[in-house]
C-alpha cells in the first residue's frame, strides 16, 4: 500500500527489550476507517505495536507512518532523524489510546478527564470542551456522573469514561489496548456494546489487541494472527476463525475458545 | 519564689514569637527549594539535574551550625554587610531543609504509577502539563507524612539560632541560666514544652492536609483504615480470651 492510501503503516519495524527481540522486522499497513484486530498469544508483541504507535515506546529500527506522515522520525536539514519531543505531540493528537487499566486521572473529576486535554492540548474554550464532553457521556451512558469521581466509579463506567476522553481529542486512529481484560465479566459486555456503536458511526481507524473472540469477528474488518514479533496470518474474522491456514492460529483459536 | 517562675516563664514566652517566625519563613522557604529542587532533579537536562544535585549533596552534607556562621559571620567580612540574624536564619533552615525536601519531592513524583504518565501522554499533554496538572497533584498526597516530620525537624533546628542571638526561646533561656541556676529544670521543662506544642501543632495541620488530599484522589485516609482493621480485630480477640 502506497502512503497515501494507508492510515497506519509499519515498514521493517524492529524492537528490542534488551536481548530480548519483540518485533523483528515487522511490516503491514491498515487503511482508513479499518477495523483491524490483533490476537496471539501474551507476549508475542501485540501491545507493544499500540505502544510504538502511541509514542510509549520508541523503535530500534524501521519506521512507522500515520496518515501518510512519518510517527518515528522527522525530516530536518533533509534527513530523517529521530523525533523530538515537540513533533511528537504534534503527531499524538491523530491518535488516542484506551488502556487496560483505564489510566483515568484520579484528581480529576469524569468531566475534567474528559475536558482537560481538549482544553490544555487543542485549545478549545471550557464551554466547547464540556459541550463535547457532555455528548460523549450522553454516547457511553453516563451523562449522570459528570461530577463523579473515578474512585467511585465501577470499572466498567471508568473505562467507558476512557473511551469518551480518548474521542474527545477526535484522533484519526483509536488503539484499544485488551480494554475489557481488567473488567469483571459482567461489565464487559456494556464497554463492547459502546466500543461496536462508534466503530459503526465514525470513520476512526480502529486498531485492537482483544482476547474476546466474539468481538473481534462481529467488529473487525480484518484479523491478523501475531506470533513471535511476526505477522503470520492475516484474513477477514469469517475466513480466520472459521479456516485458518496455519496451524499456530489454529491451536491458537483451540486454546482460547476451548477455555471459553 | 513563684514571682521566679513567672518571670521565667514569661522570658521565655517572649521568645516564641521569635521561634514560630523562624520555623514559618523556613518552612515557606523548605516548600519553594524543595519543589524547585526536586522537580529539577526529574529534569530531561542533564545539567538541571547535576546543578540540583549538588545543591542537594551540599546543605545535605554539611553542618548546619557551620552554614549559619558562614552566613552570619564570614558572609559579612567578605561582602561587607550583614544580615539580621532572624533573617539569615530563616535562609540557613530553608536551605537546609529544602535539600531534603528536594528527595521527597522527587521520590513522590516518581512514586505516582507508570500509567498516569502514559495516560497523559496519550492525550497529547506537554512535559509540563503532566507535570503539573496530573502527577504532580498525585504526587503531593505521598508528600504531607514526609514533610510533616521534616517540618518537625525545621523547627527544633531554630533552636541553633541561640548561636547568632535571633531572640528564639531557646536563646532567652540560655540568658536566664546564669541567675537562676537552682531552677534549670522549670527552665529546660518550659522550652521542651513549647516546643512539643508547637510540633504537635504541625502534625495536626499535616494530618489535615493529608486527609483531605486523599480524600480528593478517592483514597481512603490511612488513618481510619487502621482504625477499622483494629476494630475488626477485637471481637477475635475477646473470643479467644473466652
Amino acid at each position: 500500500m502506497s502512503d497515501s492510501s494507508s492510515m497506519i503503516r509499519f515498514d521493517g519495524v524492529v524492537k528490542r527489550f534488551g536481548d530480548h527481540v519483540v518485533l523483528r522486522e515487522l511490516d503491514f499497513s491498515v487503511a482508513p476507517g479499518e477495523f483491524v484486530t490483533l490476537i496471539g498469544p501474551s507476549g508475542s508483541g501485540k501491545t507493544t505495536i499500540l505502544r510504538l504507535l502511541m509514542t510509549l515506546e520508541h523503535v530500534n529500527e524501521g519506521r512507522i507512518h500515520v496518515g501518510g506522515e512519518c510517527l518515528t522520525h522527522m525530516p530536518k536539514g533533509g534527513k530523517l532523524v529521530p523525533a523530538n519531543e515537540k513533533y511528537l505531540r504534534r503527531m499524538r493528537k491523530r491518535i488516542g489510546m484506551v488502556f487496560q487499566q483505564f489510566n483515568l486521572f484520579p484528581n480529576m473529576t469524569v468531566l475534567q478527564n474528559i475536558t482537560e486535554a481538549p482544553i490544555r492540548a487543542l485549545g478549545l474554550s471550557k464551554g466547547e470542551a464540556e459541550a463535547r464532553a457532555v455528548d460523549l457521556l450522553d454516547m457511553v451512558g453516563l451523562t449522570d456522573k459528570t461530577t463523579a469521581r473515578p474512585s467511585q466509579l465501577s470499572g466498567g463506567q471508568q473505562q467507558r469514561v476512557a473511551i469518551a476522553r480518548a474521542l474527545a481529542m477526535r484522533p484519526e486512529v483509536l488503539l484499544l489496548d485488551e480494554v475489557t481484560s481488567a473488567l469483571d465479566p459482567e461489565l464487559v459486555a456494556g464497554v463492547l456494546k459502546v466500543l461496536k456503536e462508534i466503530a459503526s458511526t465514525t470513520d476512526i481507524t480502529f486498531l485492537c489487541v482483544t482476547h474476546e473472540m466474539q468481538f473481534a469477528r462481529d467488529v473487525s474488518d480484518r484479523v491478523m494472527m501475531f506470533d513471535q514479533g511476526q505477522v503470520i496470518e492475516e484474513a477477514s474474522p469469517e475466513k480466520l476463525f472459521t479456516q485458518p491456514d496455519h496451524e499456530r492460529t489454529r491451536a491458537f483459536l483451540h486454546a482460547v475458545l476451548d477455555r471459553a | 519564689m513563684s514571682g521566679d517562675y513567672s518571670y521565667i516563664f514569661s522570658s521565655i514566652l517572649s521568645g516564641l514569637d521569635a521561634t514560630i517566625e523562624a520555623t514559618l519563613g523556613g518552612i515557606a522557604l523548605t516548600i519553594v527549594l524543595s519543589f524547585v529542587a526536586g522537580l529539577a532533579m526529574l529534569s530531561s537536562s542533564r545539567w538541571v539535574r547535576f546543578v540540583s544535585r549538588v545543591y542537594v549533596e551540599a546543605f545535605r552534607g554539611t553542618s548546619e551550625v557551620v552554614q549559619l556562621f558562614w552566613l552570619f559571620f564570614v558572609l559579612p567580612a567578605l561582602v561587607g554587610f550583614k544580615l539580621i540574624p532572624l533573617f539569615a536564619g530563616i535562609i540557613v533552615l530553608g536551605l537546609n531543609h529544602g535539600a531534603y525536601g528536594a528527595e521527597i519531592v522527587r521520590g513522590a513524583v516518581q512514586s505516582v504509577p507508570k500509567a498516569q504518565r502514559e495516560g497523559a501522554i496519550a492525550l497529547s499533554l506537554s512535559p509540563f502539563q503532566r507535570m503539573f496538572r496530573v502527577l504532580l497533584p498525585q504526587a503531593v498526597v505521598e508528600m504531607y507524612p514526609p514533610f510533616n516530620n521534616l517540618f518537625i525537624q525545621l523547627l527544633k533546628s531554630t533552636a541553633l539560632l541561640s548561636f547568632i542571638s535571633a531572640g528564639e526561646i531557646t536563646e532567652k533561656g540560655e540568658l536566664l541560666r546564669p541567675v537562676y541556676g537552682s531552677k534549670l529544670v522549670f527552665i529546660y521543662g518550659v522550652e521542651l514544652v513549647w516546643y512539643l506544642l508547637l510540633a504537635v501543632l504541625i502534625t495536626v495541620v499535616m494530618r489535615f492536609l493529608e486527609r483531605r488530599g486523599a480524600r480528593r484522589l478517592g483514597r481512603e485516609p490511612a488513618v481510619r483504615k487502621r482504625r477499622r482493621r483494629v476494630s475488626q480485630k477485637v471481637p477475635d480477640t475477646t473470643g479467644a480470651g473466652l
